[in-house]
């Protein structure tokens, strides 16, 4: 009997452990550890954020779905990861700390066959002063977090409705930060949610982000066709802010959040604050901070995690400039380059380097985007690795699965506005996530596979998606046939 | 630049949409057969991995 230990139960670690379990013969086990009882559909946490969803509409409970399938489930977080064993345990393992209710903080160790981190994000609010929702800020990053934003929200139009002006600050907190499309879609939701509730004209909508110009994405921007010329993201977005009247600051990393004034460094060195009376910014990424150590107890966190806290996987991480990246850098297999049996995948693993062109103020602060490394390809690089390990404990010689982001397109719905009748979406395709400037000299991406248009479609679309991935993560009849 | 630049100030125009290009957004019928086409573009995506 051989086992696999999954740490995260987020989108790809689930993904993973479903698709393992369903392939696996019952001699094997799968066992999930994660910190969280409930499974959350996080694009949908923005309509939570809005308060046209409740956070039980986009989360359920792990445990009995994990009964259903035969999984072993762990309410617990990781504290260290032993892959060498340790004096008197022969085998790799991972020590856990509950956070089940009642026994909360009994430690258990967790010995593996193979190894999936697939922790996610640790929410760094901590890198700015004053960023998060126990401090000057909102944040829509759980689905907790988002029922708060929504009290905030209500807030705010309460007071707008009393005749007061209020300016509302939505985007980054930081330099570095990912994930600007979460927070492009909330603001979005928030200017047509107050054009549904009567009070747009007593907002100042302004939208603040670390990209270099809007609709980077952490992506570099993309270009699609569009009427009759091939245009960059740049213009398409730009051309919806200025439509829905938003104002926007880009090329900015916030330093400080205080209540009602949010201070912000620019590229260009520049100091600036800017009044605000409802803030959601999203904070940065790291990883979660597991610990490893060595047959002898000796740290070797560095061997395995990169300074981010995010693991080293089959990338090429090399240093060197933007000018020599390749597609090939980034990674195929998502396994340890010094334990075969440790895969990472979703935002766990360790980029090679960003996707957007990396922007330093003078003094040195960096001003640009993280990869974006969720949703859709988050899931078919776990399915891939859950294949992978599957065969080696079948003990079958297959070809080895790949999943590259270098080789692989994504689709992604950003919601502008959630009503069946009058909502809209941004609906989006990039072909391959990783732009190939050797392939694609001018684009740098397929232009046949790659497009972007906004419309009641797209809303329909994400709608949709929320029901059929709530359906799939419950593991329901059938739920194989609904793709990553 | 990195300022705060407000719809339509003379140093930057973005394109904005016209009438028509709005309420097709928005038209049930139009929206319909977008809808067709987007999810076969998105399973298109789906087929390559």
């Amino acid at each position: 009997m051989a086992r696999l230990l999954i740490l995260g139960a987020g989108i790809a670690g689930h993904t993973a452990a479903l698709h393992a379990r369903r392939k696996l013969g019952e001699n094997h086990e799968v066992v999930v550890v994660s910190p969280n009882s409930r499974w959350n559909w996080i694009p949908s946490n923005i309509w939570v954020g809005v308060g046209v969803m409740t956070p039980e509409q986009v989360t359920f409970p792990l445990a009995p779905v994990y009964e259903k399938t035969g999984v072993i489930f762990r309410q617990a977080r990781a504290v260290s990861l032993h892959p060498d064993g340790s004096e008197g345990v022969s085998r790799p393992y991972v020590m856990v700390e509950s956070t089940e209710p009642g026994k909360a903080g009994a430690r258990e160790r967790l010995e593996y066959d193979y190894l999936i981190n697939a922790t996610g994000p640790r929410l760094h609010f901590d890198a700015t002063e004053g960023l998060g929702p126990e401090k000057n800020s909102l944040s829509v990053c759980t689905a907790g977090h988002a029922a708060q934003a929504a009290v905030g929200l209500d807030e705010a139009v309460a007071r707008m409705q009393r005749g007061e002006r209020q300016t509302l600050l939505i985007g980054t907190g930081h330099g570095t930060c990912t994930c600007q499309g979460a927070a492009f879609e909330y603001l979005f939701n928030v200017e047509f949610e107050l054009r549904r509730r009567g009070v747009r004209d007593k907002a100042r909508l302004v939208w603040i982000s670390n990209e270099h110009e809007l609709g980077d994405f952490g992506m570099g921007g993309m270009f699609i066709r569009r009427g009759g010329y091939i245009t960059h993201s740049r213009v398409f977005t730009e051309s919806l802010y200025t439509e829905r009247g938003v104002e926007w600051i880009t090329q900015a990393a916030v330093k400080k959040v205080d209540r009602g004034e949010i201070h912000y460094e620019t590229l260009d060195g520049r100091q600036e604050s800017i009044r605000s009376d409802f803030t959601m910014l999203l904070p940065p990424f790291s990883g979660v901070g597991l610990k490893a150590f060595d047959r002898e107890g000796v740290e070797i966190t560095e061997s395995l995690f990169a300074p981010s806290n995010f693991m080293y996987v089959d990338g090429d991480y090399t240093k060197k400039p933007y000018e020599e990246w390749s597609p090939s850098d980034w990674p195929e297999t998502y396994r340890s380059p010094r334990y075969d049996n440790i895969y990472a995948v979703g935002i766990a693993f360790a980029p090679p380097h960003p996707i957007s062109r990396p922007m330093f103020i003078p003094s040195g602060t960096p001003i640009y985007p993280t990869p974006p490394r969720t949703g859709m390809p988050s899931g078919v690089m776990a399915r891939e690795v859950a294949f992978n390990i599957v065969d080696k404990m079948e003990g079958r010689e297959g070809k080895t699965r790949t999943a590259s982001m270098a080789k692989m397109g994504a689709a992604c719905i950003a919601s502008a506005g959630a009503s069946l009748m009058r909502g809209t979406a941004v609906s989006m395709t990039v072909y391959p996530i990783i732009p190939d400037f050797q392939k694609y000299p001018d684009t740098g991406r397929d232009i046949h596979y790659t497009s972007g248009e906004i419309g009641l479609a797209g809303h329909w679309i994400k709608h949709l998606l929320h029901f059929a991935f709530m359906y799939k993560a419950k593991a329901r009849p059938l739920w194989t046939a609904i793709p990553e | 630049m990195s300022t705060v630049r407000k719809p339509f100030e003379q140093s930057y125009y973005p394109p904005v949409p016209t009438p028509l290009t709005k309420a097709l957004r928005t038209n049930w019928v139009w929206q319909f057969l977008r809808f067709l086409v987007i999810n076969v573009r998105m399973l298109r995506m789906v087929r390559m991995h």
